[in-house]
C-alpha cells in the first residue's frame, strides 16, 4: 500500500491524532508559560533563587521521558494515565527555556533604560510591563519557541501513557514495521514542528527588529502586528476547537460503573483488553479503554486504581514483578503467582486463557528443513558459525539469553546484537540474523517462513496469559465475572497467532478482528 | 549659595554615601544648596562621586548619613514615585525607550500623570517644538530612527515635559560630536532661562560647566572643593581648579575630547 493510499484510507483518525497532539502541545505550553514567565520574572528580583530553580528545571530537561511517565502514574492530582499525565510530563520539560530565557531577556534590558524608567517615576509593575517586558519579549519568544518545539517532540511519547497523539502512529509503526504508520506519525510531527518553529520566528521578528532598529515603517509595523494578530487568532480557534475534541476523548479515569481496560503496548495485549472490552460492552458496562501503556505502567495503573484489569503472562508476573526465579512448571507458577497478587496487592488473576507466549527460539524455514533442525540442541553445533539478535529484554532478564546460553551450551560467532524485539523478525528473515528469541505468538512467525525450535531441554518457564483484575473492581462489577469465566481456556495458541497476525501483517483493525473473532466462537 | 533665600529647591545636609557599610565612602559630609532659577554644574573627574550626588536628589539612591532635602522635605519622607515625577532627568544617550517611538517617550509622565489624551498631545508638540524638532516629521519616529542629537533633544523634552520644577541631567551631551554638542548647550541655557528652571547638572568637560553652569561646583574624591560661580571659579587659586583651568588654554573650543579622564 503506498504511503498516499495509507493516508486517504486513514483520514479521520489521522486527524484525531494531529488534534489530540495539538491539544497536548497547546495546553502544556501555555502552562508552562503561566508557571515560566513568573518565576523567571521572580529569579530576575531575588538572586539567591536563580541558581536552585534553574538548576531544577535543567534535571527535569534530562529525565528520559517514559522514566517520567512511570515516576507520574502512582501520583495524585497529576499522575495517573491519560492526557493529563502527558501534559504535566511535557510543562517539565517545557519550563527551562521559557524561565532561562525570560531570565536573560530581562537582565538584558539596557541598564540606562531601566535607570531611566525608575527615573521618570514608573512603579515596580510599570517597569515591568511597560519597559521590562516588551523589551524582553522577543528573547522570551525565544524560549517559548524552544519550549514548543520540545514539547511537540516528546508529545509523541505521550502515547505509551495512552494520551494519543502521533505517537500512537510511530509506536504501532515501529511494533507492525509498516513504515506507512511510521511516516503518518512522524511526518505530521516534524512538520508541526516546522510550522510552529516558522510561526514564532515571525512573531519574533516583529518584537525584536521593527520595535528596536525601527527599520520598519509605521505602515509595514500595522500590516505586520495584523497579521501577527491573525495568526494568533487562528492558532487560538484551532487550539480550541481540538480541545473541546480532545477533553471529550480524554475524559478522567473512572471511579464509578465504567471499567477502565488496559493493555500494555503491543498488538496481542491489546487484542486481549479489547476481547474483554466487547465483551463487556455487548453485556451494557460502559467500558473506557487505556491501550497501549509501556514498561510497567499497566501494573502500576492497576495498583493505584487507574486501570480495572489488563491482560498480564504468568511467567511475566513470576519473574518481572513477583522477582522469583524463573521455574519451568506452569501449574506452579500459576499457583504461587494466584496467591500472592492476591496477598500482596489485592489482585485476582483470571483462568488461564489457553495460550502461552513464551519465547520462541526462532530459525530461518529454509535453514531448518536443510539443516533438518528440529529442537534448539539440534542447532547448537551449527550456532558458532552464526549471529543472533535479542531484544533488549530478552538480553537482562532472569530466564533470558545469559541462563539459556549455560543451559544449551551455546556459542555463537560473536555476543548477540541487542534491538527492538519487534524488528529482530525481519532481521532474521533478511538473513541479517542467524538466530532470534521471538514470541511463540507472534503473528509472522509463519508469514516469514520462520520454524520455532523445540525447548527440549524444558529451559523457558510458562508464559500463560491470564487477565489481572483489582479485586474491588471484580465486586463492584458483576459482569466482569461472566466474561472472564467465559475466556477460561478459550484462545488457544494457534488462535492467538492468527489474530495477531491479522493486526500485525494484514493490517486490520484490532476492533474488527476481536469482532470476528468473538461471533465466531460465540462469545 | 547667593542671595539671601532660605528657601533652597534642593539642600544637602552634611551628607556621606557608601555603597556597603564596610566600603569606603563615595562621597562625605556634603553641604550645599541649590536655588530657584540656579543651574550647578557638579564638575569631576569620572568616579569622583557627582553621578552619585546626583542621583541622592531623586532617591534612585539614598544617603548612608545626613538628609537630602528638596522642596524643603528630606527625600526620606517623599514619596519616591511623586519625587521621580517632579523632577525631569536626562541621561547619557537619553535613555529613551526603544519601543516607544518619540511621541510616548515624551509624554510618558503626563501620561503615568493620567493627563487626557489632548492635553498630553499639546505638550509633547510645544516641547518638540521647544527642543528644535518639528513634531509632524519626529512625532511618529523611533529612538532607532534618530541620530544621536535628536535623541539627546528628545531626552531633554522627555524631562521637561511634566513640568517638573526641578531638572537632573548627567553627562547630556558627553556622547555626541562637537558641533553639535556645542550648538545644545547653547540651546539648553536658553532654555533653562526663559523657562526659570532649576537644574543640576553633572559633567566632566569644563568649558561645559563655565558655559551653562549659573554656579560651579568642583568635585574630588567624594568631596565638594568649592562652589562658585563661573566668573569667580576662574579667579580660584585651588589646585584641582587650576589643573582644570589650565586646560581650557591647552585645547581650542571645539576639538576638546569627550572623554576628559583625568
Amino acid at each position: 500500500m503506498s504511503f498516499f493510499h495509507f493516508l486517504q484510507q486513514n483520514w479521520t483518525e489521522l486527524l484525531q491524532r494531529l488534534n489530540e497532539h495539538l491539544w497536548l502541545v497547546f495546553i502544556s505550553t501555555l502552562i508552562a508559560i503561566a508557571i515560566g514567565i513568573p518565576t523567571g520574572i521572580l529569579l530576575t528580583r531575588k538572586k539567591s533563587l536563580r541558581g536552585p530553580i534553574l538548576g531544577i528545571a535543567n534535571v527535569m530537561q534530562t529525565i528520559p521521558s517514559l522514566a517520567l511517565f512511570g515516576f507520574l502514574i502512582p501520583l495524585p492530582f497529576i499522575g495517573g494515565i491519560g492526557a493529563r499525565t502527558a501534559i504535566v510530563a511535557l510543562v517539565l520539560y517545557s519550563l527551562l527555556p521559557i524561565i532561562r530565557n525570560t531570565v536573560t531577556g530581562i537582565l538584558g534590558v539596557d541598564p540606562n533604560v531601566h535607570e531611566a524608567a525608575v527615573a521618570m517615576g514608573m512603579t515596580g509593575s510599570q517597569v515591568l510591563w511597560k519597559v521590562e517586558l516588551p523589551l524582553a519579549m522577543s528573547v522570551i519568544i525565544t524560549g517559548v519557541r524552544v519550549a514548543l518545539v520540545i514539547a511537540i517532540g516528546v508529545a509523541t511519547i505521550a502515547a505509551a501513557v495512552g494520551a494519543g497523539g502521533l505517537g500512537v502512529f510511530i509506536f504501532r509503526g515501529i511494533r507492525q514495521f509498516d513504515n506507512n504508520q511510521l511516516l503518518a506519525g512522524a511526518v505530521p510531527a516534524a512538520l508541526l514542528a516546522l510550522t510552529a518553529d516558522f510561526g514564532l520566528g515571525l512573531v519574533e521578528n516583529h518584537f525584536s527588529v521593527n520595535r528596536r532598529r525601527g527599520a520598519v515603517t509605521s505602515s509595514a509595523r500595522k500590516k505586520l502586528t495584523v497579521g501577527a494578530a491573525t495568526a494568533v487568532a487562528i492558532a487560538i480557534i484551532t487550539a480550541l476547537y481540538v480541545g473541546s475534541r480532545g477533553s471529550r476523548s480524554h475524559p478522567s479515569v473512572a471511579q464509578s460503573a465504567r471499567v477502565v481496560v488496559g493493555s500494555k503496548d503491543f498488538t496481542e495485549s491489546a487484542l486481549l483488553g479489547e476481547i474483554v472490552a466487547q465483551m463487556l460492552e455487548a453485556r451494557g458496562v460502559s467500558v473506557e479503554r487505556q491501550f497501549e501503556l509501556g514498561g510497567n505502567l499497566p501494573h502500576d495503573a492497576l495498583l493505584v486504581g487507574k486501570i480495572d484489569l489488563y491482560p498480564e503472562y504468568t511467567g511475566t508476573a513470576y519473574t518481572a514483578i513477583l522477582k522469583h526465579a524463573p521455574i519451568t512448571d506452569p501449574r506452579a507458577v500459576y499457583e504461587q503467582v494466584k496467591q500472592e497478587y492476591a496477598d500482596k496487592f489485592k489482585v485476582a488473576v483470571s483462568e488461564p486463557l489457553g495460550f502461552d507466549n513464551t519465547f520462541a527460539i526462532l530459525v530461518r524455514g529454509a535453514e531448518a528443513r536443510q539443516l533438518k533442525l528440529k529442537t534448539i540442541s539440534d542447532a547448537v553445533p551449527y550456532a558458532r558459525n552464526w549471529r543472533a539478535g535479542f531484544g533488549q529484554d530478552f538480553m537482562t532478564r532472569a530466564d533470558g539469553y545469559p541462563g539459556f546460553a549455560e543451559a544449551y551450551q551455546l556459542k555463537l560467532k560473536e555476543r548477540p546484537r541487542e534491538m527492538d524485539l519487534s524488528l529482530t523478525y525481519i532481521a532474521l528473515a533478511s538473513g541479517k540474523v542467524d538466530l532470534i528469541a521471538g514470541n511463540s505468538t507472534e503473528g509472522r512467525i509463519a508469514a516469514l517462513d520462520l520454524i520455532q525450535l523445540e525447548d527440549d531441554r524444558h529451559y523457558f518457564p510458562p508464559y500463560e496469559g491470564v487477565y489481572l483484575v483489582r479485586q474491588d473492581s471484580l465486586t463492584r462489577m458483576a459482569a466482569l465475572n461472566e466474561v472472564l469465566s467465559k475466556l477460561a481456556h478459550a484462545i488457544s495458541t494457534d488462535e492467538m497467532r492468527q489474530l495477531n497476525y491479522e493486526v500485525d501483517a494484514n493490517k486490520r483493525g484490532q476492533a474488527d478482528v476481536v469482532r470476528d473473532w468473538l461471533k465466531r466462537k460465540g462469545l | 549659595m547667593s542671595d539671601a533665600s532660605n528657601n533652597p529647591l534642593v539642600e544637602f545636609r552634611d551628607v556621606s554615601f557608601s555603597h556597603a557599610a564596610a566600603s569606603a565612602p563615595v562621597i562625605s559630609h556634603l553641604n550645599f544648596s541649590v536655588q530657584q532659577g540656579e543651574t550647578l554644574v557638579l564638575l569631576g573627574e569620572s568616579g569622583c562621586g557627582k553621578t552619585t550626588t546626583l542621583k541622592l536628589i531623586n532617591r534612585l539612591l539614598s544617603p548612608t548619613s545626613g538628609e537630602v532635602m528638596v522642596e524643603g522635605k528630606s527625600t526620606a519622607a517623599w514619596d519616591p514615585i511623586r519625587l521621580r515625577r517632579r523632577t525631569g532627568y536626562v541621561i547619557q544617550e537619553g535613555g529613551l525607550f526603544p519601543h516607544f517611538n518619540v511621541k510616548r517617550n515624551v509624554g510618558l509622565v503626563p501620561s503615568l500623570e493620567g493627563w487626557d489624551e489632548a492635553r498630553t498631545n499639546n505638550r509633547v508638540d510645544e516641547l518638540l517644538r521647544i527642543v528644535g524638532l518639528e513634531p509632524a516629521d519626529f512625532a511618529r519616529r523611533y529612538p532607532g530612527e534618530l541620530s544621536g542629537g535628536q535623541r539627546q533633544r528628545v531626552g531633554v523634552a522627555r524631562a521637561l515635559a511634566a513640568e517638573p520644577p526641578l531638572l537632573l541631567l548627567d553627562e547630556p551631551f558627553g556622547a555626541l560630536d562637537p558641533l553639535t554638542r556645542a550648538s545644545l548647550q547653547r540651546q539648553f541655557v536658553d532654555l533653562t532661562r526663559r523657562l526659570k528652571k532649576t537644574a543640576v547638572f553633572v559633567t566632566h568637560d569644563v568649558r561645559e560647566a563655565l558655559l551653562v553652569g549659573s554656579h560651579i561646583g568642583l568635585m574630588h574624591k567624594g568631596q565638594l572643593l568649592l562652589l562658585e560661580t563661573p566668573e569667580n571659579f576662574l579667579k580660584s587659586k585651588n589646585e584641582q581648579a587650576l589643573a582644570y583651568i589650565e586646560t581650557l588654554d591647552l585645547a581650542p573650543a571645539d576639538s576638546h575630547p569627550a572623554e576628559g579622564r583625568a
